[in-house]
């Protein structure tokens, strides 16, 4: 009886064809379409930006750090929402900046989720002392907040983009690693994984094509979170004048730069502040409608 | 009884042990650097001399542990050694900046902490309706939101345009009491926007979750009373998440201090970090950062303990 079970499992796992194509599509599309305003608002609001970061170039007026005009020229014709501190045009840095900011958050995240989701994968299916060590390594990082470690961290190693890149993601991987090791950990006890280790298939061959599949949901919605979290902390250090530095355009440190415009009632400062903030706003909305489809792991 | 204090116990000495961990790792941690402190802080004109009477003068020569130890020593008693880009005493620059940076939290902490419960609870209470849906959404936008962001948006509306509150709270020592209150308005309230959202939500879901639990759906088919219901059978119970809710949130407060003291120049211990990350003033970001990853420890550890304390299941872990 637990002989056919096994055996079913298995081929459901593995062998399963895929679903055809236009059937998947149209599925995606009908869920869409039940998708509460919220989420609607947040895809889009994803689409426009990843628009604006890809065709950067096409649609400004300027160059990303061309000096155009006078200091602080106030919106109007030429300038459509004026120039900065050092008379760069507001609306050209605003769309680069797109490019830049999510760009590193999005490879930061990325390395994150390979760190993070491949060494927790591996605890959980290794167990013994890899997950000891590993578990125990990450509790002692996770017991110091991220922005002061981030912080004492760029001291050491001094601010340049591909050192800020690790070290967020460094840093980061301790929270996907702890997610991905929980959820793998229900997955690799199942019968279909006891059976690959049967087969004698590699432990490359179990996490890529046993565990992985089976743990996606989860990791995808933690991924919205995380570029989240990555994006608000490094416009955060950027606002700080430690993340990306200039003459890169970056919406953190254009908040910082033009700060000064706020005493004089002026809001062109708030519009970088803005753009992060409706950014991750969208994405929290998607990945909150993400969770409830896939039944919750939070709430 | 007995049991209670063994596992409290158990707790503070691997809380202790994990500060000890976090110590090694702020201090060893500029070990990392490609060749060393003093190299880097002479950087180009460095020769050979001057980089060993530097490293003299620092310690630098003896071995690792050694300094360690000796820095921890130093550490315990409140020296914390000398910042390299002024020469002071490190312990009298925080000094001031610390109890700066703690009224900035507590100020934050009395308004938003009963305004979370309150408005969590009442989402709870009232799940699924308008206003649990309008929650749903304010917070989730406050969540995704930099603090810079909200600061900004404050001294707009009530400094610039109102005139109600200064947009730089700059204090010193003697500042009187209401003064100060006065000046930390703003950034507090930045702080409370960022962090009653958080705290809304974990409150929400805390409560749903026990709602949920068989034995208040009993209570509730027996025909008790709703606010019976809720006082008799659900609080109990509710001690332990919202304890757990309020702590977590304290812990995330002294982070958030950093960007909004930035924001308004308000001296406390988050500007100092800043100053000094921008310095490398190696020696501060270290004693900052130890401030900063022992207060979280110590409020994680606290949550962890008051959650045993109030719930007795705890104490029989499986």
């Amino acid at each position: 009886m637990s002989d056919s079970i096994d055996t079913t499992a298995a081929q459901t796992a593995d062998a399963l064809p895929p679903p055809p194509k236009q059937g998947r599509l149209s599925t995606a599309w009908r869920e869409l379409k039940k998708a509460p305003l919220s989420a609607k608002f947040g895809l889009l609001v994803i689409f426009g930006y990843v628009f604006v970061a890809l065709f950067a170039p096409m649609l400004t007026p300027y160059g990303e750090s061309e000096i155009v005009g006078p200091e602080f020229e106030p919106w109007g014709e030429g300038f459509v929402l004026g120039t900065d501190n050092l008379g760069r045009d507001m609306l050209t840095r605003l769309l680069y900046g797109a490019r830049n900011t999510i760009g590193i958050a999005f490879v930061t995240t990325c390395l994150a989720f390979l760190i993070g989701g491949v060494a927790g994968i591996l605890a959980a299916a290794l167990s013994g002392w890899v997950d000891q060590v590993l578990s125990r390594l990450v509790d002692i990082l996770m017991a110091i907040p991220a922005l002061i470690f981030a912080l004492l961290l760029l001291t050491i190693f001094g601010t340049s983009i591909p050192t800020l890149i690790v070290i967020i993601a460094v840093l980061d991987s301790t929270r996907v690693f702890r997610l991905a090791r929980a959820v793998s950990l229900n997955v690799v006890v199942m019968d279909f994984v006891e059976a690959a280790r049967l087969r004698g298939e590699r432990i490359t061959w179990i996490t890529i094509r046993e565990v992985l599949p089976n743990i996606m949901p989860p990791l995808v919605a933690e991924f919205g979170l995380r570029f989240c979290f990555v994006f608000l902390t490094i416009a955060a250090l950027s606002f700080l004048g430690l993340g990306i530095q200039p003459p890169t355009a970056d919406w953190g440190s254009m908040v910082r730069d033009n700060a000064t415009l706020i005493t004089y009632g002026d809001v062109t400062p708030l519009l970088p502040a803005g753009a992060i903030a409706l950014l991750t706003v969208g994405v929290n909305f998607v990945v909150d409608w993400f969770l409830h489809k896939t039944s919750g792991l939070r709430e | 009884m007995l049991n209670l204090v063994k596992v409290v116990a158990q707790r503070l000495a691997l809380g202790l042990l994990v500060l000890f961990a976090v110590s090694m790792i702020i201090f060893l941690g500029v070990e990392l650097l490609p060749g060393d402190l003093c190299q880097e802080i002479q950087g180009q004109g460095a020769t050979k001399e001057t980089v060993a009477a530097c490293r003299k003068e620092l310690g630098l020569d003896l071995p690792p542990v050694t300094r360690y130890v000796s820095w921890l020593g130093g550490v315990v008693q409140g020296d914390f050694g000398v910042s390299l880009a002024n020469q002071r005493e490190i312990s009298e620059l925080i000094g001031v900046r610390l109890s700066n940076t703690v009224f900035l939290a507590l100020i934050a902490a009395v308004i938003s902490v009963p305004l979370a419960l309150i408005l969590g609870l009442l989402a709870a209470l009232y799940r699924n309706t308008i206003y649990d849906r309008m929650v749903n959404v304010v917070t989730l936008t406050s969540i995704s939101t930099p603090e810079f962001f909200v600061a900004y948006i404050l001294i707009l509306f009530f400094s610039v345009k109102l005139g109600w509150f200064p947009s730089l709270s700059n204090v010193s020592p003697e500042t009187e009491f209401w003064e100060r209150v006065y000046r930390a308005i703003l950034p507090a309230t930045t702080l409370t926007l960022v962090v009653v959202a958080h705290m809304m939500r974990m409150t929400r879901a805390s409560i749903i979750n026990l709602l949920a639990s068989p034995y208040i759906e009993m209570a509730n088919l027996k025909g008790l009373p709703r606010s019976h219901v809720i006082v008799r059978h659900a609080l109990p119970n509710a001690w332990a998440p919202i304890v757990n809710v309020i702590v977590i949130n304290l812990a995330y407060l002294i982070v958030g201090v950093v960007v909004v003291e930035v924001v308004f120049v308000y001296p406390g211990l988050g500007q100092l970090i800043v100053d000094s990350v921008q310095k490398r003033d190696i020696p501060v970001v270290q004693a900052c950062s130890l401030i900063f990853a022992a207060t979280y420890v110590l409020l994680n550890l606290t949550a962890d303990i008051l959650s045993i304390v109030t719930n007795p299941r705890l104490l029989h872990p499986r």
